[in-house]
C-alpha cells in the first residue's frame, strides 16, 4: 500500500443503541483528496468527529502519519497537524475576519501564556493570518465582523482559520453546505488549490463537487464503509448504485 | 486622533481623582477609597465575565481571603509592614482561587455559578464558625500597613490621603495590568474562549489552562481588594465573603458594563454611592436601588458606560452626520 497519513482500524462509536460507526476500517493516503460520502444519517460527520478528537470512539485505532491518536483530546490532535473545518458555521462572530484568523493562527506558538508583549507585535502570527485569509478568498473582508458576513463568507472564513493552524491534513465537513452556485465554485476552486499541499478528508454532499475534486471515495450506509476506491471504480459498483446513487438519480 | 478622544475621558477621570484630596472633605476621601477598592474587586470579577466567559458567583471569597490574610497575620502585630502583609494577601488569595478555579472550571454556565457559589460559600461558613478568627464578629486591626526602609517611614496608610494615593495608585496599575495581559497572546485566548470555547479548543489549546490563570489572576486581584478594603476599616468581618457581596460584584460589573475596563469603574461609583445616599431619603432604598439596576439592565443592556457614546451617535444623527462605520456596526447588533 502506498503512503498512507491517516489510518483507521476497526473504528466503532456507538450513541446509546444506535451504532453510528460500525466496524469502519479505512487507509487516507498521503496527498489525495478523500471524499466520503453516504445518505443522511450514515455516520459520515460521526467518523469526522473521531478523527478531530471531538468524539472518542468505544472501540478502534486511529494512526496519524503512525502515531496513535485514538482517544486524545481535541486541541492535541490539532497540534499534531490535523486541521478541521465544521458542518454548522463555528467561528467567532463578534471578532472580524482577521482576529478569527488571527486567534487560529496564533495557536501555533509554543504557548500563547504570554502577558507582557502585545500580540500584534507577533509578525509570525501576522503572516500566518494574513496569508490564511488570502487564500480563503477573504482579503477584502479583513475588518469586517463576522457575524456580519453572508452565509458564504462565514463558511470561507471557516477554512480559512482551519488553513491558518497550517494543518498537514485537512478535515472538511460539507464545505459546501449552504452555499449559493458561485460561492461554490470559489470553494471548489479553494479545496482543488490546497489539495495540492494538502491531504483531505471531505464529506460532501454535492456530487458534481465531490466527482470534480476526489481522487479517492468511500460510500457509508448506516455506520458501515459499504465501498471504497477509486472515483471510477465508485461511479461503476453495483453495490453503491443500488445504495446510494441509484437512489438520487430516481428522486 | 480617535485614540486620544477615547482616553480622553479617562484621563478627565484619573485627573478629577487625583486633584480630589486636595478639595473633599475627610469623609468623602474615605468614601471615594472605598469606592475604589471596590472598583478593583469588580474590575477583577470582569476579567472573568466579560473577557473569559466565566460568570463566578464566588468572588467574594478571594476579596475576603485577601482581607482575612492581613488580619489574621498581623491582628497582635506592633507593626504591619507594608511589603510583607500585601504580598501574604495575595498570595492568600491566589492560592484559594487555584484551588477554587481548578476544581470549577471543568464546569460552565449554570453549573460554573453554582459550583463556585458553594465553594465560597464553604470558605463563608469556615470564618463564621471559627472562634479562632472571630467567627460572626470578625477581626479587628487597629494599625494600617506602613511602608518602611530600615527605621524611615516612607509611606504611612494611616493617614487618609496616603491611603487613598495608595488605592488609586492600585486601581490605576489593575487596569494598566489587565489592559496589558488583554493585549497579549494570553488576552486574546481568552476572549475567543469566552466567544466560543468549542472552537478555541478545535484550533489546538488546551483551553482549561488558560481558564484557570485568568481564574487565578482574577482572585489574586479581589485579593488585593480585599487587602485594601480591611486595611481601610480596620475591620474584616465573613461578610465580606458571602454570596451577597459576590452578587453586588456581579451588579456593579453588569450596571457599568460587562467587558469594558473602565465599566466597572463607574458601576463600583454608581453602587456605592447610592448605598450610601439611598437609605437617607427612604428605609425602602433597596428597592430602589434595585429598581435602578434592572432599568439600567432594561434600557441600557451594555451597561452605564454605552449612555454616552450612544447620546453622542444620537446628537450626531441629529445634526445630519453620517455614522462612522465602527458606530453603525454597533447600532447594528444592538437592534
Amino acid at each position: 500500500m502506498a503512503d498512507a497519513i491517516l489510518r483507521i482500524d476497526r473504528l466503532s462509536k456507538c450513541f446509546g443503541g444506535l451504532i453510528a460507526t460500525n466496524n469502519v476500517t479505512l487507509e487516507f493516503e498521503r496527498g489525495q483528496v478523500h471524499a466520503i460520502i453516504g445518505p443522511n444519517g450514515a455516520g459520515k460527520t460521526t467518523l469526522i468527529n473521531l478523527l478531530s478528537g471531538d468524539l472518542s470512539p468505544n472501540d478502534g485505532v486511529i494512526l496519524f502519519n503512525g502515531r496513535n491518536i485514538t482517544r486524545l483530546p481535541p486541541h492535541k490532535i490539532s497540534q499534531m497537524g490535523i486541521g478541521r473545518s465544521y458542518q454548522k458555521t463555528n467561528i467567532f462572530a463578534e471578532f472580524t475576519c482577521f482576529e478569527n484568523c488571527w486567534v487560529a493562527a496564533q495557536s501555533r506558538l509554543k504557548s500563547s501564556m504570554r502577558f507582557f508583549r502585545p500580540a500584534r507585535h507577533l509578525q509570525a502570527v501576522q503572516e500566518r493570518a494574513e496569508r490564511a485569509l488570502g487564500l480563503c478568498g477573504l482579503k477584502p473582508r479583513r475588518d469586517i465582523q463576522a457575524s456580519a458576513m453572508s452565509y458564504g463568507e462565514q463558511r470561507q472564513l471557516e477554512i480559512g482559520m482551519m488553513l491558518a493552524t497550517e494543518p498537514e491534513l485537512l478535515l472538511l465537513d460539507e464545505p459546501l453546505a449552504g452555499m449559493g452556485r458561485e460561492e461554490s465554485l470559489q470553494v471548489i476552486e479553494l479545496l482543488r488549490r490546497l489539495a495540492k499541499e494538502h491531504t483531505l478528508i471531505l464529506i460532501e454532499h454535492d456530487m458534481d463537487a465531490v466527482f470534480a475534486i476526489a481522487d479517492q471515495l468511500t460510500v457509508m450506509v448506516n455506520g458501515r464503509v459499504l465501498e471504497t476506491g477509486t472515483v471510477e471504480q465508485i461511479r461503476s459498483s453495483q453495490a453503491v448504485q443500488e445504495a446510494y446513487l441509484g437512489v438520487e438519480e430516481a428522486v | 486622533m480617535s485614540s486620544l478622544t477615547r482616553s480622553l475621558p479617562l484621563v478627565v477621570a484619573l485627573l478629577t481623582l487625583l486633584l480630589f484630596p486636595l478639595f473633599g472633605s475627610s469623609f468623602y476621601v474615605g468614601l471615594v477609597t472605598r469606592i475604589i477598592i471596590i472598583a478593583i474587586f469588580a474590575m477583577s470579577l470582569d476579567l472573568l465575565i466579560g473577557y473569559t466567559g466565566l460568570v463566578s458567583f464566588g468572588h467574594a471569597a478571594f476579596f475576603g481571603i485577601g482581607g482575612y490574610a492581613l488580619a489574621i497575620a498581623f491582628q497582635d502585630a506592633s507593626v504591619i509592614p507594608l511589603w510583607q502583609a500585601l504580598p501574604l494577601s495575595l498570595l492568600a488569595a491566589g492560592l484559594a482561587a487555584l484551588v477554587i478555579g481548578w476544581i470549577s472550571i471543568r464546569t460552565s454556565g449554570i453549573y460554573f455559578i453554582m459550583i463556585t457559589l458553594a465553594l465560597s460559600q464553604m470558605f463563608f461558613y469556615y470564618f463564621f464558625e471559627s472562634p479562632r478568627y472571630g467567627g460572626d464578629d470578625g477581626i479587628f486591626l487597629f494599625l494600617k500597613p506602613v511602608l518602611m526602609i530600615g527605621s524611615e517611614d516612607i509611606l504611612n496608610l494611616d493617614n487618609e490621603n496616603n491611603f487613598y494615593y495608595f488605592a488609586l495608585s492600585s486601581l490605576v496599575l489593575t487596569y494598566l495590568f489587565l489592559v496589558m495581559i488583554l493585549q497579549a497572546p494570553f488576552g486574546k485566548v481568552i476572549k475567543a474562549i469566552k466567544a466560543n470555547e468549542h472552537r478555541v479548543r478545535a484550533l489546538g489549546y488546551s483551553t482549561n489552562g488558560y481558564k484557570l490563570v485568568s481564574f487565578v489572576l482574577a482572585g489574586t486581584l479581589a485579593g488585593l481588594a480585599g487587602f485594601l478594603e480591611g486595611a481601610h476599616t480596620g475591620y474584616i468581618n465573613p461578610a465580606y465573603m458571602s454570596w451577597h457581596e459576590s452578587g453586588v460584584a456581579i451588579a456593579i460589573v453588569i450596571l457599568g458594563g460587562v467587558g469594558t475596563l473602565y465599566g466597572p469603574i463607574v458601576g463600583a461609583f454608581i453602587i456605592v454611592l447610592l448605598q450610601n445616599f439611598l437609605p437617607e431619603l427612604t428605609e425602602h432604598w433597596q428597592l430602589l436601588l434595585g429598581g435602578i439596576v434592572i432599568s439600567v439592565v432594561l434600557f441600557l443592556p451594555r451597561g452605564a458606560t454605552s449612555l454616552f457614546p450612544r447620546l453622542l451617535s444620537l446628537i450626531r444623527t441629529e445634526k445630519g452626520v453620517p455614522l462612522s462605520q465602527e458606530e453603525s456596526t454597533k447600532v447594528d447588533t444592538d437592534g
